[in-house]
């Protein structure tokens, strides 16, 4: 009961932040938001028992990633109206269509996997995992199940990382 | 009830005013060191050698007006103080202050909490009190406290990488990221991981001068060049929290390299001199913490500042390579003597 309050308090103020971040016209305001967002999801984190995913949430998304949205926006002049496209109706054509897909997709995955109990941490653990402990559980899975995923994700980073600096400094 | 409600309550509320009173005192501490080392006085008036300035000080900027510029984004101006505070003082709900102590029948721990990713907690706290900073210096709309803040966050960023890999290397040694289970690996150990890890604990304390912005590396406070940084614009109370969040921080960076590498509440050399366990725990941690914070003022009064580039160059090309080295090695050798 008192997991449900916290869930859709939770849910709620996720929502209404997000709802905000896109609506408000200050860009620093609405980048604001999206930290004041980031720090509830890292609560529903919590509430789930991921307390590692919680501080990783806080420490890449809202203190990370967020500071150099807020670099970019302070440093770039966002004063000057956008440019209009040349058919406004463009816009929102594609933006219900994508919304709609988007809707269609979770609304299938929704019904074909009803039933299904949730794969959490704690019987996934009850199985496979030797290590207790939530940044050990989190460390096991990393290297055992999804060792190929992550080496893939750390190979992207690199990439992206090479990327900038070539793209920094031509003169290399 | 008494036990899960109002203990911590209790705990969280001494805690708070401890550090509150703590900060204040630094400030005065800081101001007669300072002195000290000038061959001055420094503060006498207020109190037997001035101890009661700090009290001064409060009521003083307390009934100072509070200016809040014309043209400032003034939701933004008046949230970046609070936010700069905020994670400066929850940090302290997972620091182990001492262990166990037996109190009108109850044991007692002398630690707000103890939550299994404790070292992960403060980092990322830390991490989001940069925004009071850049955000101060934004909504001043005001040009110095601008590149004030891009400075202080650019320096926070650059300087937060090679903090966070020195603690990766300590949590190898640990096997935790519990505060008090990294305490409980030293007294396990015998030996406390400033002597097992001398590089990580040098980065630590180098790049925790640069992170609360204390000299060597207050450029984002250089008064030469920015008139006053990023908080010009904050008068009166305001700029008192600006003030208190950094003492705060200060607290807080040897607080957690007492407890990382000093071994938090262990009394030095337990092992073979056991009758220092006499003195109670957490009067060696706060005389540990004490160490690190008169070090804080002696680096102020000795150093002088840094170049901006000078600064950018140490952390990351030296601390930066030095952290990650640091942190192969002690893979290697964890995996050797394994």
């Amino acid at each position: 009961m008192a997991e449900s309050i916290a869930f859709y308090t939770l849910a709620a103020f996720i929502l209404g932040f997000a709802v905000l971040v896109v609506t408000t016209k200050d860009t620093v305001h609405s980048v604001l938001f999206l930290v004041l967002d980031f720090l509830f999801v890292a609560a529903l984190y919590v509430l789930l028992g991921a307390q590692f995913l919680a501080a990783i949430q806080i420490l890449v998304y809202a203190g990370g990633i967020v500071v150099l949205y807020l670099f970019v926006v302070m440093l770039v002049n966002l004063k000057r109206p956008a440019e209009e496209y040349h058919d406004p109706r463009r816009r929102t054509v594609l933006g219900v269509g994508l919304s709609v897909a988007v809707l269609a997709e979770l609304g299938l995955i929704a019904y074909w996997s009803r039933g299904n109990a949730a794969p959490t941490l704690a019987n996934a653990a009850a199985t496979a995992i030797p290590v207790t402990g939530n940044t050990e559980q989190v460390g096991w899975l990393l290297y055992t199940s999804y060792l190929i995923p992550f080496e893939i994700a750390s190979m992207l980073l690199l990439v992206a990382m090479i990327g900038a600096i070539v793209l920094a400094k031509r003169e290399l | 009830m008494i036990d899960s409600f109002v203990i911590p309550l209790l705990k969280v509320v001494i805690v708070l005013n401890a550090t509150l009173v703590g900060v204040t005192y630094m400030v005065l501490l800081e101001r007669k060191v300072i002195a000290w080392a000038q061959s001055r006085l420094g503060p006498m008036r207020v109190g037997p050698y001035g101890v009661l300035q700090p009290i001064a000080d409060a009521v003083k900027l307390m009934l100072k007006e509070d200016i809040t510029p014309t043209r400032a984004d003034k939701w933004v101006f008046t949230a970046a103080p609070i936010i700069s505070m905020v994670p400066a003082l929850i940090v302290y709900a997972v620091i182990p202050f001492g262990d166990k102590v037996h109190l009108f029948g109850r044991d007692i721990s002398l630690y707000i909490t103890d939550i299994n990713v404790g070292l992960l907690y403060i980092v990322s706290v830390a991490s989001v009190g940069v925004y009071g900073i850049i955000l101060a210096g934004y909504s001043s709309n005001s040009k110095f406290p601008l590149l004030a803040s891009l400075r202080a966050s650019a320096q926070l960023i650059s300087y937060e990488v090679a903090v966070t890999l020195t603690l990766v290397s300590v949590i190898m040694m640990a096997g935790t990221l519990s505060m008090v289970g990294i305490v409980r690996a030293q007294e396990a150990g015998h030996v406390w991981f400033g002597f097992l890890q001398p590089f990580a604990f040098a980065i630590f304390f180098i790049g925790g001068l640069a992170e609360t912005n204390r000299a060597p590396f207050d450029l984002p406070e250089a008064e030469q060049e920015l008139t006053g940084g990023f908080h010009t614009e904050y008068s009166g109370m305001r700029f008192a929290l600006f003030f208190l969040a950094e003492y705060a921080n200060m607290i807080v960076v040897s607080s957690v390299a007492t407890t990382l590498f000093l071994g938090g509440w262990l009394a030095p050399f337990s092992h073979w001199l056991p009758f220092l366990n006499i003195v109670p725990g957490w009067i060696w941690f706060l005389i540990k913490s004490f160490v690190f914070l008169y070090i804080f003022i002696w680096v102020r009064a000795t150093l002088p500042r840094y170049r901006y580039d000078q600064l950018m160059n140490i952390g990351w090309k030296v601390l930066i390579p030095l952290a990650i080295i640091n942190l192969v090695v002690t893979g290697i050798i964890k995996v050797l003597l394994h």
